[in-house]
């Protein structure tokens, strides 16, 4: 399977990328991950070296799973920018045809200039600036100081176009109301593509037995950068936002949150290139690539696609407004009585936490529920809350053959326009009136 | 065969009797408390004989909250410790657990118990202290778990407790009776500590009451008589032979292995005669004291068994092997038994008949008695009013037909769990304070 992508005229065997951060501080983990399979890395971001503190990074975990989200302090290289460039040149000659990507965050024009001909003289196929760290550099005017000021923005793009041979691609930060913005200012600046999301502005935890905040330096804290699987998310509706634009046509590598085959497939299937990984790694080393890969070209396989740019964006389409869905599609919920385990999770979710769709039966031996069919509004919560696979379904009750959409309703003038308006969408649904939860109280 | 060499010093006894349910560490906590549903209604509470709120305790482990979730299962029972040890949890809360019926693995919810418990207990974290003194004088007969229990919830409330304990330790059963593999002594006496510690009751040892002249002085320097004094030494099965001298009763066979460990003498083919629970840890004893044969001989078939499934397979896994629908006639032997002579059976209409003719003889050298406990008739016998039914003392809402009197644990259900005991003596306390009320 070729799985070979040129991403703005950059080239590589495959659209997995090691994202700028700690996995890519050195020649020779950059070298350690081409090796076990991964296509290109962006390098940690070079400037002028900083100092960095101890300790430098935080984790949500959530039941037994560590690091569902994660979060660091931690700046760009405290490396010598002679060291760096030295190594980027040793791993272009071991791995000519892997995508080696600088990426850069400097002050001045001039320092701009001196960057991106120092990174594409040691060798580097392409640029990745770095408009989106939201802690630390950002106190300084960098990172997303940058990215979160469109004008900015495009000015600084601006400078480097002016210099650069290899292809550009700007950072997007997502701590930014409409992300749009700095995306069309990357275009007009003169960009060849984006990248994102950066991480999110983030306080990871506290510590509540000393008041303070993780990760600790000297029972102090800041906020960080957040990332790991909880950003996916927030990153695909980004993500979504900026291939969404109307003729913006400049290539995205997406980040954010990516583990493994199904998560890249993802963030390709909603208009992104190429993919960007970094958590998954600093969690479990190079060798998840092996199951990314594996996956990956399986689905493409099992679909048919024959090449990555087949299945770029090949969901964007399908994902709309709120305005365009349709009302008239109508699902309930199906509980199999076979396979139900009497947990009532989803009994107590839908009484407690939606529509009160759910019944239990007289019999205290019976632990299954039934669903109360004419007051279930199909929201879903019930599968999703169900532990048992396939055992709630949501069945269609529709013919399938009608199509509303609010926006047709707006136009035709059949909306509910003032407050006790008999069309609004929870008129005739059974809603038990407050005192009978407390019935047990009043008997 | 018995895999298991007679031990011969208290490091082999330990190995031979290795914990079933050993104490978790902290991460098979968190990740055992991570798998629980926190189901609604949760079956597990329901199957609960002190309707422990389990979903809680479970969800507090998970969010390190150890203490909130010893505290959770102290609040419904004070041998919450024992219980998550010795409780026959796959017939209870995780027999119920919603996950057998998926074919996954229940939670381990005796397991998180006991991790919970035992935090609390090593780290002396205390919840209760005894109420102010209101005058009031309760003799509780018997320290088992019911007596206990009864102590716990009546110093809570400023009652002053005696308890008289006929034997030089207490805790009953819990210390004396349960196989070794299920708890040690050392954790048994560390939870009355911790719970003496709280509620500062009286253990007065080697005071037994049995004489008309004890319960007389207990009748005048008391407001309220507890009776847990439990079940008594093991019935005779009234057949030829039973008093030869390597014949045992189970429950005192136990007390004294408890007691003696690996000194305790135990034969090399041993007849366990018995279904019951009790029956099951004899023979599994038997097998992990080294006996190279050890055959659990029952008179009726194995579907009527008294004992748990799962303790008669406890019992197989370590080698011993049932025979089923067989009835003694005589224990043979001349001064020591060295065989017992059986008849087979067959259950009709639920009574067990003998088959003419069928006659056959098992070799051995210890035959142990498994086949029921006596009733403490010396003492019921001295109180007056006392009513009895099918020789358990006859309560109604723990309170006997002598008003003075109450009673739980099983001297009163005729022989259950430590759990049963530990609930049955708290809700007598309650009856108790609201007799001392009145």
């Amino acid at each position: 399977m070729d799985l070979s992508v040129n991403f703005a005229g950059i080239k590589s065997p495959n659209p997995f990328w090691l994202a700028s951060a700690p996995p890519t501080n050195s020649g020779y983990q950059i070298m350690k991950a081409f090796d076990k399979g991964w296509g290109g890395a962006i390098w940690k971001t070079l400037g002028v070296p900083v100092v960095n503190v101890s300790s430098r990074y935080g984790s949500v975990n959530y039941r037994d799973s560590r690091m569902v989200g994660f979060n660091n302090i931690e700046l760009i290289s405290d490396r010598p920018l002679k060291d760096n460039l030295r190594e980027i040149e040793e791993v272009k000659k071991y791995f000519p045809d892997h995508a080696v990507i600088a990426s850069l965050m400097v002050e001045s024009r001039e320092q701009w200039h001196q960057i991106v001909k120092d990174a594409e003289n040691a060798g580097a196929d392409g640029h990745e600036l770095n408009f989106g760290c939201p802690h630390g550099m950002c106190e300084r005017g960098m990172g997303s100081a940058v990215g979160q000021d469109p004008k900015i923005l495009e000015l600084i793009v601006g400078w480097v176009m002016e210099v650069a041979k290899k292809p550009v691609i700007v950072k997007l930060t997502p701590n930014i109301s409409h992300i749009e913005d700095p995306a069309l200012a990357a275009k007009a600046g003169g960009a060849n593509a984006v990248s994102l999301i950066n991480t999110i502005q983030s306080i990871v935890g506290l510590d509540i037995d000393n008041f303070t905040a993780y990760p600790k330096v000297d029972g102090h804290s800041t906020n960080g950068g957040y990332c790991g699987p909880a950003v996916k998310p927030i990153a695909l509706n980004l993500l979504k936002n900026v291939a969404k634009i109307p003729n913006y046509g400049l290539p995205i590598s997406g980040i954010g949150g990516v583990e493994n085959w199904r998560d890249a497939v993802e963030f390709i299937l909603l208009g992104a290139s190429t993919v960007q990984v970094c958590t998954a790694v600093m969690h479990y080393g190079f060798g998840i690539i092996r199951e990314i890969l594996a996956g990956f070209e399986q689905y493409m396989i099992d679909k048919g696609f024959n090449s990555v740019d087949e299945m770029v964006g090949r969901a964007l389409p399908n994902i709309n407004t709120w305005e365009n869905l349709n009302l008239k599609y109508k699902i309930v919920a199906d509980i199999n009585q076979d396979k139900c385990i009497g947990c009532q999770l989803c009994y107590i979710a839908c009484d407690d936490g939606a529509h009160q769709a759910i019944g239990l039966s007289e019999n205290p031996e019976d632990r299954k529920p039934h669903i109360i069919e004419e007051n279930c509004v199909g929201c879903n919560l019930c599968s999703l809350v169900c532990p048992v696979e396939n055992c709630i379904t949501m069945q269609r009750r529709d013919a399938g053959n009608e199509h509303l959409t609010w926006k047709e309703r707006t136009i035709a003038g059949d909306i509910p326009d003032s407050f006790d308006d008999e069309r609004g969408g929870g008129v005739g649904h059974h809603v038990p009136e407050p005192r009978e939860a407390i019935a047990y109280r009043l008997k | 065969m018995s895999e298991y060499n007679r031990p011969v010093n208290e490091q082999e006894f330990e190995q031979n009797f290795a914990q079933i349910k050993p104490l978790m560490n902290n991460t098979e906590a968190y990740y055992e408390s991570s798998r629980c549903l926190f189901c609604y209604n949760a079956p597990c509470v329901e199957a609960c004989p002190t309707h422990i709120d389990i979903p809680l305790f479970i969800r507090q482990i998970n969010t390190n909250n150890i203490k909130g979730a010893a505290r959770t299962i102290y609040d419904s029972n004070y041998f919450g410790n024992a219980c998550g040890k010795v409780c026959p949890t796959e017939v209870l809360c995780e027999g119920a657990c919603v996950y057998n019926l998926q074919d996954v693995k229940p939670i381990e919810i005796g397991r998180l118990q006991n991790y919970a418990t035992t935090s609390a207990i090593r780290n002396d974290i205390k919840f209760y202290s005894a109420g102010k003194s209101n005058g009031k004088k309760v003799a509780i007969i018997g320290s088992g778990p019911a007596g206990i229990a009864c102590a716990c919830e009546l110093r809570k409330e400023g009652v002053h407790v005696d308890i008289y304990e006929a034997r030089s330790n207490a805790t009953g059963l819990t210390v004396n009776g349960i196989a070794p593999y299920k708890i040690t002594n050392d954790e048994v006496l560390e939870e009355l500590a911790y719970l003496q510690s709280q509620f500062g009751f009286n253990i007065l040892y080697n005071s037994k009451i049995e004489t008309a002249d004890d319960i007389e002085k207990l009748e005048k320097n008391y407001d309220a008589i507890f009776l847990g004094v439990g079940n008594g030494e093991t019935s005779k099965l009234n057949i030829p032979g039973e008093d030869k001298t390597n014949v045992h009763g189970a429950v005192e066979l136990i007390e004294v292995l408890r007691k003696e460990h690996y000194n305790t003498a135990f034969g090399n083919k041993v007849i366990v005669l018995g279904g019951g629970n009790t029956a099951m840890d004899a023979a599994s004893e038997s097998a992990r004291m080294g006996a190279a044969s050890v055959k659990l001989i029952y008179r009726r078939s194995k579907e009527e068994m008294g004992a748990y499934h799962f303790e008669y397979e406890l019992a197989k896994e370590v080698g011993v092997k049932g025979i089923f629908n067989a009835a003694p006639l005589e224990i043979m032997g001349n001064g020591s038994a060295n065989a017992v002579k059986f008849i087979k059976t067959k259950t009709k209409n639920g009574k067990v008949v003998t088959i003419p003719g069928t006659e056959f003889v098992e070799e051995c050298d210890m035959v142990i008695l498994a086949t029921g406990q006596k009733n403490h008739d010396y003492l019921f016998d001295k109180i007056s009013n006392l009513e009895m039914v099918k020789n358990k003392v006859k309560t109604n809402n723990y309170q006997t037909s002598n008003p003075k009197y109450f009673a739980g644990g099983d001297c009163m259900n005729g022989g259950a769990e430590v759990v049963n005991a530990a609930y049955e003596g708290k809700f007598a306390g309650k009856a108790i304070l609201s007799y001392l009320e009145k």
